[in-house]
């Protein structure tokens, strides 16, 4: 899936991977897709969540190896 | 202001001594409904962290300044951060070490009673799920039934007022809670209990649980009797231990039956409950006290923090011990079930040696409340 940012939170404790990508998402236009790359096990409802909330939309996760991957979207 | 770390034991005693505490917890609402600290006394405002990265300053007036203040989240990363927001904003507060990861795991030891040959009786009470065990020691020689995973714990306590653990028991095959059973009897050369009809599948060695079984713990008097008493798995085995305390498992709880559901046989065994609980258990002593291996709710506890009642009280108060129409039992125990456990069909799969799941993967699959029970 393609993205306009990559964002690596792999090693990351909660709530420093949603912290960051907060801060990653600013950076970017409506529209665009931020790419998330995480192990902390408990950022794929937190992300889904925190995504709900803020207006964005969670488009794709899949996992592999112990690393979880989110694609967002931003919301206008 | 100050930020401190407040630990499970000390939540515990404000739990058990029905203290005042506002809990903010910041984990997903989803996960608050789902499962949170309980405390008669507790007041409780949820708002997940992720809406707070910005600042606390819109929730500070939900936050009262009469009351000890803890936040709460998973793990305990979250939280710290919460609390420190605060305290910036001149409020003391706690946060949860190890946040409900370990709380869920807390077991919190109270002595049900002294034996008569100078024995004690021990009921490790799991606040966090519910979870109820118990350590039978007499002579230096201990019994534990229905540990918990945290095998450590009872090890620790057997090694402290200087027991041996000699025999391990599991009333049933548990679906809500990884057993430690194994894990102890590996560890200190107990000999570890099932019933043979709840253990099939089981891939590992253990010694047949049978109704009539005796086993004698330290080197008199103490008696465990083993009472077949199925509904809630096929196997389900109560125990009377020194003519004084029935430990039923999860057939019979203070204020709730066993549901006979968890390993997909609901509409065969409950005429197993019944004739258990209706037939059975009224031909026992009803001054024997009750010990049961979950609680539901947090009123269940007594003074003492330990969860007990006797027989002929929960004969004459207990609901599930009171439908005198066949049919209407079975619709109470067969059509209004809570929601399963999580993860209930690994649980019992770890549980029978048949899938070995890391700690980690183990905490994940037990997180939650316990649902054993139908009311």
């Amino acid at each position: 899936m393609n993205s306009d940012k990559v964002l690596d939170a792999k090693g990351l404790a909660c709530p420093m991977p949603i912290v960051r990508t907060k801060k990653a998402m600013m950076e970017l236009e409506s529209g665009q897709v931020l790419e998330i790359h995480a192990t902390d096990k408990g950022a794929k409802n937190d992300l889904a969540a925190w995504a709900k909330s803020s207006g964005h939309e969670l488009v794709s996760d899949i996992e592999a190896d112990g690393v979880f991957t989110f694609w967002i979207k931003k919301g206008y | 202001m100050s930020v401190k770390a407040m630990n499970s034991k000390e939540v515990a005693r404000k739990v058990i001594e029905k203290k005042e505490l506002f809990i903010l917890d910041v984990r997903n609402e989803g996960d608050f409904a789902d499962w949170k600290i309980e405390g008669e006394n507790f007041d409780y405002f949820n708002i997940p962290y992720f809406e707070l990265l910005d600042g606390v300053e819109e929730i500070m007036d939900k936050i009262p300044a009469d009351k000890e203040v803890i936040v709460v989240c998973a793990k305990e990363g979250s939280s710290i951060m919460v609390a420190e927001m605060i305290s910036d904003e001149g409020v003391d507060v706690s946060y949860l070490e190890g946040g409900m990861k370990a709380w869920s795991e807390y077991l919190e030891p109270v002595k049900v009673g002294d034996l008569k040959d100078g024995g004690q009786l021990y009921q490790f009470v799991r606040l966090g799920k519910g979870c109820l065990s118990y350590m039978v020691v007499s002579n230096g020689e201990a019994a534990i039934i229905d540990a918990t995973r945290m095998a450590d714990v009872y090890v620790n306590f057997a090694n402290d007022i200087g027991a041996n653990i000699t025999h391990v028991f599991d009333t049933h095959l548990h679906a809500d809670h990884i057993s430690g059973g194994r894990k102890i009897a590996e560890a200190t050369g107990a000999t570890y209990w099932l019933p043979p009809k709840d253990a099939g599948e089981v891939l590992f060695e253990y010694a047949a649980l049978e109704g009539g079984n005796n086993v004698v713990i330290g080197n008199s008097t103490i008696n465990i009797h083993a009472l077949y008493s199925p509904g809630h798995t096929i196997g389900s085995t109560s125990f009377v231990i020194d003519e004084k305390y029935l430990l039923s498992g999860d057939i019979l709880f203070i204020d709730s039956i066993g549901r006979p559901d968890l390993a997909g046989l609901a509409e065969d065994w409950v005429g197993d409950l019944r004739e258990s609980l209706y037939k059975r258990y009224r031909e026992l002593s009803e001054e024997l006290v009750v010990l049961p291996a979950h609680f539901m709710i947090i009123d269940e506890l007594n003074v003492d923090g330990s969860v007990a009642e006797k027989l002929g009280t929960l004969f004459a108060e207990n609901h599930g011990l009171n439908i005198e129409d066949e049919n209407e039992f079975r619709s109470l125990v067969t059509e209004n079930l809570p929601p399963q456990p999580n993860s209930y069909q690994e649980i019992r799969e770890t549980n029978m040696g048949k899938i070995m799941p890391d700690e980690d993967k183990q905490r994940e699959m037990e997180i939650g409340p316990n649902r054993c029970a139908v009311r």
